[in-house]
């Protein structure tokens, strides 16, 4: 069968492209955001006053801005590029993507506008009112629809193992969304949650958790899956284990979400049980990161003059790192010295920045010169320095954290012989300054270095030009 | 804890989802040829 260059035998590469540009222009926003809250923490007047720009309305965008708009645009971009290289069919439906595109841009939209303003839920990662809690499901539901439209439709009999992890983390987030957000409609931009007092806490904490389990990590394993070893040109190091790594994961995940709320009015046993479960939680983790890093195995040169590879497996070295760090935070005796101090916002961010940051930027690094036709960013160099300069900021920034919450932790719980309390807690707060400062200094660093990765993309998207990839002749067993 | 018939149960019936997607995928074949499919995604784009 020979087409011209038709739709039928072209890959949808359009809605890839502009996921991957509003990936990288939104991270910069979002970390941005993230660099003025740090700064408020250290010096509080800088929110100068206005009530827009107070840190109570500013850490929701933050939090926003990068989950959902960084990683959530890296993730469609990479999922779709994804399931159609290896289904080897064009996607499902262009009108469908088009519209998860400019969906997902209005929702971010209504972010930016909504939380500055005040409006929200109340509910951590899930903050967004009603009205955009619809359009987000609306969105969602597509998405849904032109992934798994595409896999129903591919030419190769095997399902790809990145794509069972893209699939999962859809799914699992259109259930999260769907209970989690329940609520009941006051007013055009105001709604109370369906759920009160403890029961809103395990509701809000099953899904918190499971957004860090799938939207978090079992996306960007998806996107692990695919780059690193196209990235490494050889095979993932064990294709079988990659396959118990994904029902593993996916089984655990979801009985871990109480270790958020150790020590409150939730029953004790379930305290226990997402603590058993987190425990368990770290064989199929570091099963998956040993398999990522292995994938390496006898090529371990290439990392010496590849940048990208680099950003691709120092990323699964903070998800190893933070994998281990979790199960630990989540024994009861350990959460309760690290609940509550900046040991958890380390933590977040040893996840947030080392591991998805790392490997959305690496698996952008691979995808934005193959989308504008070039054989590499317009500078590689550049790539180099924006590798040092966020690895550097991701270590001041959590080691600054670590210190401040142990620090925290010890002031709070010592006491004098008599029974009182050692310390006030606005002395633990002068005490933790420092650290701040310290902290401010690494997210800028990450910051800086994400201008430069904007930078180098807009270069290399003018000196390239947006092409049309053919899909291969069908492969033998289709 | 009203709420845990809620989630246990959405959880248990998630669990038996996950072991049909498992069943569903061994017994239509997809794991027979393994490690030849990890191969695969280098050599065609």
């Amino acid at each position: 069968m020979t087409f011209a260059n038709t739709k039928a035998t072209t890959y949808n590469d359009t809605v890839v492209r502009q996921f991957a540009i509003m990936t990288v222009v939104w991270g910069v926003v979002g970390m941005l955001v993230g660099v003025i809250i740090a700064s408020q923490l250290a010096w509080p007047e800088l929110n100068l006053g206005i009530p827009w720009l107070t840190y109570g309305r500013l850490r929701p965008l933050h939090t926003n801005a990068v989950i959902f708009a960084f990683g959530g645009c890296g993730l469609f971009a990479t999922s779709y590029y994804v399931v159609q290289r290896t289904c080897q069919v064009r996607l499902f439906s262009d009108k469908l993507a088009a519209f998860t595109f400019w969906g997902w841009q209005l929702v971010i939209l209504a972010a930016v506008v909504s939380l500055p303003l005040g409006y929200t839920q109340g509910k951590e990662y899930a903050e967004l009112e009603w009205p955009i809690d619809i359009l987000i499901t609306l969105v969602w539901v597509t998405y849904a629809v032109v992934f798994f439209g595409t896999v129903g439709t591919r030419k190769v009999r095997h399902i790809y193992v990145a794509n069972w992890f893209f699939g999962a983390f859809i799914l699992a987030v259109a259930l999260l969304h769907l209970v989690n957000s329940a609520a009941i409609p006051v007013g055009a931009f105001k709604s109370y949650s369906a759920y009160a007092g403890v029961q809103d806490a395990m509701v809000q904490w099953w899904y918190g958790h499971n957004a860090v389990g799938f939207f978090l990590t079992a996306g960007f394993l998806g996107m692990m899956y695919y780059f690193v070893p196209k990235q490494a040109e050889r095979p993932v190091y064990s294709y079988r284990l990659s396959i118990v790594h994904f029902w593993a994961l996916i089984f655990t995940y979801m009985w871990a979400g109480p270790h958020h709320l150790h020590y409150t009015a939730l029953p004790d046993w379930t305290q226990s049980v997402g603590m058993v479960f987190s425990l368990i939680l770290l064989a199929p983790s570091w099963g998956g990161m040993i398999n990522g890093v292995m994938t390496l195995s006898g090529a371990w040169h290439k990392l010496r003059d590849d940048p990208i590879l680099r950003f691709l497996i120092v990323s699964l070295s903070f998800y190893g790192m933070s994998t281990f760090e979790g199960p630990m935070m989540a024994i009861k005796t350990v959460n309760a010295l690290s609940h509550y101090t900046d040991w958890t916002v380390g933590h977040v961010h040893s996840g947030a920045l080392g591991w998805v940051g790392l490997v959305t930027i690496g698996s952008l690094y691979y995808l934005v010169p193959r989308l504008f036709g070039q054989k590499q960013m317009y500078s590689m160099k550049a790539v180099e320095i924006h590798f040092w300069t966020a690895t550097i900021g991701i270590v001041i920034y959590i080691a600054a954290m670590w210190i401040a919450g142990v620090m925290q932790g010890l002031m709070w719980r010592a006491i004098n012989p008599d029974g009182t309390l050692t310390y006030t807690f606005v002395e633990s707060v002068k005490a933790t300054f420092p650290f701040y400062v310290l902290r401010l200094t690494g997210g800028l660093l990450y910051l800086s270095g994400m201008l430069v990765m904007l930078w180098n993309t807009i270069m290399t998207a003018t000196a390239g030009r947006a092409v049309t990839v053919q899909i291969p002749a069908a492969v033998a067993h289709a | 804890m009203d709420i845990l018939f809620l989630l246990i149960p959405l959880s248990v019936s998630l669990v038996f989802l996950i072991l049909g997607g498992l069943w569903w995928a061994i017994y239509r074949g997809q794991f027979e040829d393994i490690e030849a499919e990890g191969e695969r995604i280098l050599r065609n784009d």
